[in-house]
């Protein structure tokens, strides 16, 4: 309102600026992933007759990294299916059961918000040692799990809550009980909230770098990110051949993200979100 | 008589089926949160008063305040707090008022918003390490884009060395920063103005306030506790997001672009030090939690907050 005091083309010349500055990065990244090697240092803005997809083929071909693709979206998929899953659930209770202890147990689920998962690195590694699940893509996915079921319940929560009980009345008169009732009344209407829970779920498993870091030091497991963080040790970074992974590990949660983007805005301004 | 002395019990007994039945609900959710969340936040309490060296198991064991006076004397610490409270607060800042008024622009529909919003929050998605990889080519001294525009601009005569310079380094992770996370305010802010009722604005409008008017008396004070929260959250979540700096410059040169949490990264890893790492993360705690007692105060939130 305040810069629309400066009429229309102020307007677009704002939001055009920003648009330069949130995607100029992003299509630096493209571009130098596209440059023949030997012109990666060079700076010139436009792609020429010269691009190649060489850097992608280096990628796959002398590094694993469609093993590291594979398990970053395995782990994310399926953490983020157990987490809609137990979250329907426990968002079911809290939005449709009042009983004694519910202020209690929603401060809980509200406190989780509050602890940084970075106190979490330490003391999980030491409880998946005792678990034998170092190097586990089993064990990450729990700890997936466990860090993003509070959130994800919250979340759905507030979808459900918006739903009128009187459906899921109407399906318990009809035989329903209780849990059939959630999964055959109130899922179907809640599932635009849960299309942003799940993408918001997967996004957050996706980029997780730290505890996959410590998690997992074998090769076959890694995840896409750890193996980002192998790709550039040392002091020389190659940037041809880490633009394009950077490329490819950006594109699964741009293209979900583009998709569902209506989605997601609706989601994330509904359940008031950490990340 | 009978029926008068049956009912209590009975709406007891209903009260009690209805908890068990809400409590197996919860239980899964429940279960994975004690073990996931609040297991390790007890653990990291016993680690941070214990000498816990990955690679020296024989020695572990408590040892008081050893490792909080070890931080405490590490001649970077003072830096490192600085640069925490420059990297939360300035960033904080910039993503609040480009994002308020990014979505004080989005609020009224164009042709292309639905096209142009997906674009601009693209970053949100993206993962903070990688995008600090990005930056890093960006910022590089010699092969960089940005000093060579800037060159190509005439705006400096020669290259700033942006990331071996501590001072413009920690402004460059602080920029990238904030170029990460302003999507996070537009969306919220902008969900925060659809609340407001029309009939307010109409109303600002027929009583002749100006645009200037209606946003500080009307628009404002009606999504203050929604503001006070996302601020507040944001700046808990800043507070931990050691992944931009990872990626950019892992606290190079010589230590002097940490944040508190990613110095925890570095003691973590690195060191393998996890006693002082794990003391690196209740300072995190106890500073956040007194934080938010002030802020809280300060601001008075009101308990409706829209939570």
């Amino acid at each position: 309102m305040m810069l629309t005091a400066l009429g229309k083309g102020g307007k677009f010349t704002v939001l055009g600026i920003w648009f330069f500055f949130t995607i100029f990065p992003i299509y630096w990244m493209a571009l130098t992933s596209i440059k023949p090697k030997r012109e990666v240092n060079d700076l010139y803005y436009f792609p020429n007759e010269g691009a190649t997809l060489e850097s992608y083929r280096i990628l796959f071909r002398d590094y694993a990294f469609g093993i590291f693709l594979r398990n970053s979206l395995i782990v994310s998929l399926v953490a983020s299916f157990i987490v809609i899953g137990l979250g329907l659930l426990g968002a079911y209770a809290l939005a449709r059961y009042e009983f004694s202890g519910k202020p209690q147990v929603m401060l809980g689920f509200l406190t989780t918000q509050m602890i940084p998962g970075l106190i979490s690195l330490a003391p999980l590694y030491l409880l998946m040692q005792k678990l034998g699940l170092i190097n586990s893509l089993i064990g990450l996915t729990l700890c997936y799990v466990g860090g993003m079921v509070p959130f994800a319940t919250m979340m759905l929560r507030g979808f459900i809550q918006r739903i009128p009980p009187e459906l899921d009345e109407a399906a318990l008169i009809d035989g329903c009980n209780r849990f059939t009732a959630l999964f055959r009344v109130v899922t179907p209407v809640a599932l635009p909230g849960i299309a942003a829970t799940f993408i918001f779920s997967f996004v957050q498993c996706w980029n997780e770098l730290f505890l996959a870091m410590i998690l997992i030091d074998s090769e076959g497991s890694k995840t896409f990110p750890v193996a980002m963080r192998s790709f550039i040790g040392g002091y020389w970074i190659e940037w041809g051949g880490l633009s394009a992974a950077v490329m490819v590990g950006i594109i699964p949660t741009v293209i979900i993200f583009g998709l569902m983007s209506k989605f997601m805005i609706s989601g994330l301004s509904a359940g008031i979100v950490k990340g | 008589m009978t029926a008068t002395m049956h009912q209590p019990t009975r709406k007891r007994a209903a009260s009690t089926t209805r908890m068990l039945k809400a409590l197996a609900f919860l239980a899964p959710a429940a279960i994975m949160i004690l073990i996931f969340v609040f297991y390790p936040v007890i653990r990291t309490v016993l680690l941070g008063f214990q000498s816990f060296k990955l690679y020296d198991q024989s020695n572990i064991g408590y040892n008081g305040l050893e490792n909080f006076r070890k931080l405490l004397e590490d001649p970077n610490f003072s830096r490192i707090l600085t640069n925490t409270f420059l990297w939360v607060f300035v960033s904080v800042f910039f993503q609040f008022t480009i994002g308020f008024s990014l979505a004080l622009l989005l609020k009224k529909k164009f042709k292309i918003i639905g096209l142009y919003q997906g674009l601009i929050f693209i970053p949100w998605a993206l993962s903070g390490f990688l995008m600090g990889l990005v930056w890093k080519w960006i910022f590089d001294e010699s092969f960089g884009v940005l000093n060579d525009a800037l060159l190509k601009l005439g705006l400096i005569d020669s290259r700033i060395p942006w990331l071996s310079d501590a001072r413009w380094a920690m402004a460059a992770v602080i920029i990238a920063n904030i170029w990460y996370g302003v999507t996070f305010f537009v969306i919220m802010i902008l969900a925060a103005l659809q609340g407001v009722p029309k009939e307010m604005l109409e109303a600002a409008e027929l009583d002749g306030a100006n645009r200037f008017q209606t946003l500080f008396s009307v628009i404002i004070p009606y999504i203050r506790a929604t503001l006070i929260l996302i601020v507040l959250l944001r700046i808990m979540w800043i507070t931990n997001f050691p992944d931009l700096i990872f990626g950019m410059t892992q606290g190079q040169p010589a230590g002097r672009t940490h944040i508190l949490s990613s110095w925890l990264i570095e003691k973590l890893t690195l060191d393998a030090d996890w006693g002082a790492a794990s003391a690196v993360g209740l300072m995190i705690m106890v500073i956040l939690f007194v934080f938010t007692l002030f802020y809280l105060m300060a601001t008075r939130l009101e308990k409706d907050s829209g939570v």
